[in-house]
């Protein structure tokens, strides 16, 4: 140890209770199945998906400036793939959902091709046409229902649980491990040198850019695995419902439009903000009344109103004030102290 | 063959109007770079105003555009003073966030006043006037006023960008912002005045085409596509460009919906996709 090395790490005492916390957090959702009722497995089950969604949106915008409207477009992929899968070639649900972030992930590649030729707001709009394709293509498929859509067998339902409540039990399982699959797989990324190339992209396209960061590969990775795991949230959300339509599977108020108030609202750019947002839109939907259309405006002017008064959201709000790190992603220079103890002691803890 | 030209004359009346709501769209992108993506929801909220219009003062649709026209126009001036000015800057998110908010909350608040109801605007015996031209083709006269509304007003806005003072400012403020305020202009209010003009462009798109095709509180989004595609298939350069753009979109769904009525607008969608694929620089676009 020489006198005035500089310590860098990612762990601060507050990120090393955030990982426990975090760790025992999973455990008690874990143990959820084994006693929670059916109403409480129903509205995790539904968290679980909304915080994937909002996870992968900011992924995708946050970190990799791909700012999309028309993530509904891989939620309805996911859906009626999904339902495809089990009712016509007769394939079970679960390992079915797998083959459809796959399939999604292979057609996100030349979608990719196409709205990538569109800059910024343009590639919002355009990946917002592409969605409107599918709902309109599935409005013409007449196997799955065509406008009507299409309701999924009692027999797929029954190989899920004979019983609504095992039912509930097995989405639960596959939500809660898709989730975590999901964030681990975010958080990954984040720390690889995929994540430096991104926040550099976030932070500056040009500069990133220039300082050899592969612009577009980066961003192909990032829309390509966040399709794979919208198509396969997408998926768990239609065999929950057990019927999926076009304009439910489509639909931009619900898969977008939702979404991105809720990581506005909790912080863009983080990996603690969607999930925040998320858990924010489930205490106020499940406190206040059901207020119908009223209750997505009022969502949608005080994400405005977080866009100009605090636009790193409720998150970043926090980590200002209190420098707080939940989980150790961000580099930080521990200044050298004095003697070597000290530094030793600093590698120790 | 005749049959096949009324087709292609129905789709560029129509097309006509998606021109209009093209040239909103890349106006104001033009001036500020701001893609707004309430375009569509705006366009349907002129319709309502105009539904207003009529039914309490009992005018014709045609006439209530002169209430209508300046009453758009004025709440774009406000909105942009109000809340866009304010999300303009480097980064693309807050105009496109605060944007696609604005769209959520219009069409949510037309569907708690309105209902989620089909609505339309009846215009009388104009809607189905024609005019005999030889002995097989008949053109709507309606539609042909949307048209020449349209080469007017793209004509006009081409006038007002090149030969006038305040065309002048919407350059400047467009190339240097700041160069421009050091020259006298004030940016913010040429930017409400660009945002007033695009909204009175679209108010009269939007009131034609409601005489003519239904409109619900959810159908601002498909207006705002027609006229982004309309933009990237004209290419980005010019006004006129825009309006073969919009022209072309108008005439491949009229073709498609003569097949198959569920193909119309998928056919559009799918038309633009094509040119984004073999032409992303649009038909008449530069190469780059």
């Amino acid at each position: 140890m020489t006198d005035g090395a500089t310590l860098v790490t990612r762990s601060t005492r507050t990120t090393n209770i955030g990982v426990t916390a975090v760790g025992g957090l999973v455990l008690f959702l874990a143990s959820l199945p084994f006693w929670g009722s059916t109403d409480t497995l129903r509205l995790l089950i539904d968290v679980f998906l909304y915080v994937a969604l909002a996870s992968l949106w900011n992924f995708l915008a946050g970190y990799a400036g791909l700012v999309s409207v028309g993530q509904q477009a891989y939620v309805g992929m996911g859906g009626y793939a999904l339902f495809a899968l089990t009712t016509k070639l007769g394939i079970p649900p679960l390992p079915a959902l797998v083959l459809v972030g796959m399939i999604a992930a292979i057609l996100s590649v030349p979608i990719a091709g196409l709205l990538f030729r569109l800059r910024g707001a343009y590639f919002a709009i355009g990946s917002w046409v592409v969605a409107e394709v599918l709902r309109l293509a599935a409005g013409l498929v007449k196997p799955l229902g065509a406008a009507s859509g299409m309701s999924l067998p009692v027999t797929i339902a029954q190989s899920l649980g004979r019983a609504q409540h095992d039912r509930f039990v097995s989405v639960y399982w596959a939500a809660l491990i898709l989730l975590l699959i999901i964030l681990l797989l975010i958080f990954l990324v984040l720390r690889s040198r995929y994540g430096l190339a991104l926040t550099a992209i976030r932070d500056n396209d040009l500069a990133a850019r220039s300082s050899g960061v592969n612009v577009a590969r980066t961003k192909l990775v990032v829309y390509v695995v966040t399709a794979f795991g919208t198509a396969m949230t997408g998926g768990l959300l239609f065999l929950q419902r057990l019927r999926i339509s076009p304009d439910a599977a489509f639909s931009v108020n619900d898969w977008t439009a939702l979404i991105i108030f809720m990581v506005i609202i909790g912080g863009l750019g983080s990996l603690e903000g969607p999930i925040i947002g998320a858990l924010v839109y489930f205490l106020l939907r499940e406190t206040l009344a059901n207020l119908g259309s009223v209750y997505l405006m009022i969502l949608g002017a005080v994400a405005i109103g977080v866009m100009f008064w605090a636009p790193s959201g409720i998150w970043g709000a926090i980590r200002h004030r209190w420098g707080l790190q939940v989980l150790p992603l961000q580099l930080r220079v521990v200044r050298p102290p004095s003697s070597a103890d000290a530094i030793d002691a600093q590698i120790k803890s | 063959m005749i049959a096949w030209l009324n087709i292609i004359i129905q789709g560029t009346m129509t097309g006509g109007l998606y021109a209009m709501f093209a040239v909103g769209l890349s106006l104001i992108f033009g001036v500020m770079k701001l893609v707004n993506v309430a375009h569509g929801d705006l366009i349907v909220l002129s319709a309502y105003v105009a539904l207003i219009v009529t039914e309490t003062l009992g005018l014709n649709p045609l006439v209530s555009l002169v209430i209508v026209v300046p009453v758009m126009g004025l709440i774009g001036y406000i909105l942009q003073r109000g809340l866009l000015n304010r999300t303009l800057g480097d980064d693309l998110l807050p105009p496109l966030l605060v944007t696609f908010g604005l769209s959520v909350i219009i069409q949510n608040g037309l569907l708690a006043l309105f209902s989620a109801d089909n609505r339309r605007l009846l215009a009388g015996p104009i809607e189905i006037a024609s005019i005999q031209f030889g002995d097989l083709i008949r053109v709507g006269v309606l539609p042909l006023v949307q048209l020449i509304l349209a080469v007017l007003v793209i004509g006009g806005l081409q006038i007002l960008f090149y030969r006038t003072s305040l065309g002048r400012s919407f350059r400047a403020v467009s190339d240097d912002p700041v160069i421009s305020e050091t020259m006298g202009l004030n940016r913010r209010h040429v930017f409400g005045l660009a945002m007033a003009l695009s909204l009175a462009v679209v108010a009269l798109a939007g009131v034609l085409l409601a005489i003519r095709t239904n409109f619900d509180p959810a159908s601002g989004p498909t207006r705002l596509i027609f006229g982004f595609e309309a933009v990237i298939i004209g290419g980005l350069t010019s006004f006129w460009g825009t309006l073969i753009g919009g022209l072309f979109l108008g005439i491949v769904q009229a073709v498609a919906a003569n097949f198959d009525p569920g193909w119309q607008i998928l056919a559009g969608h799918i038309a633009f996709l094509v040119v984004l694929a073999i032409r992303p620089q649009g038909l008449f676009g530069r190469v780059t």
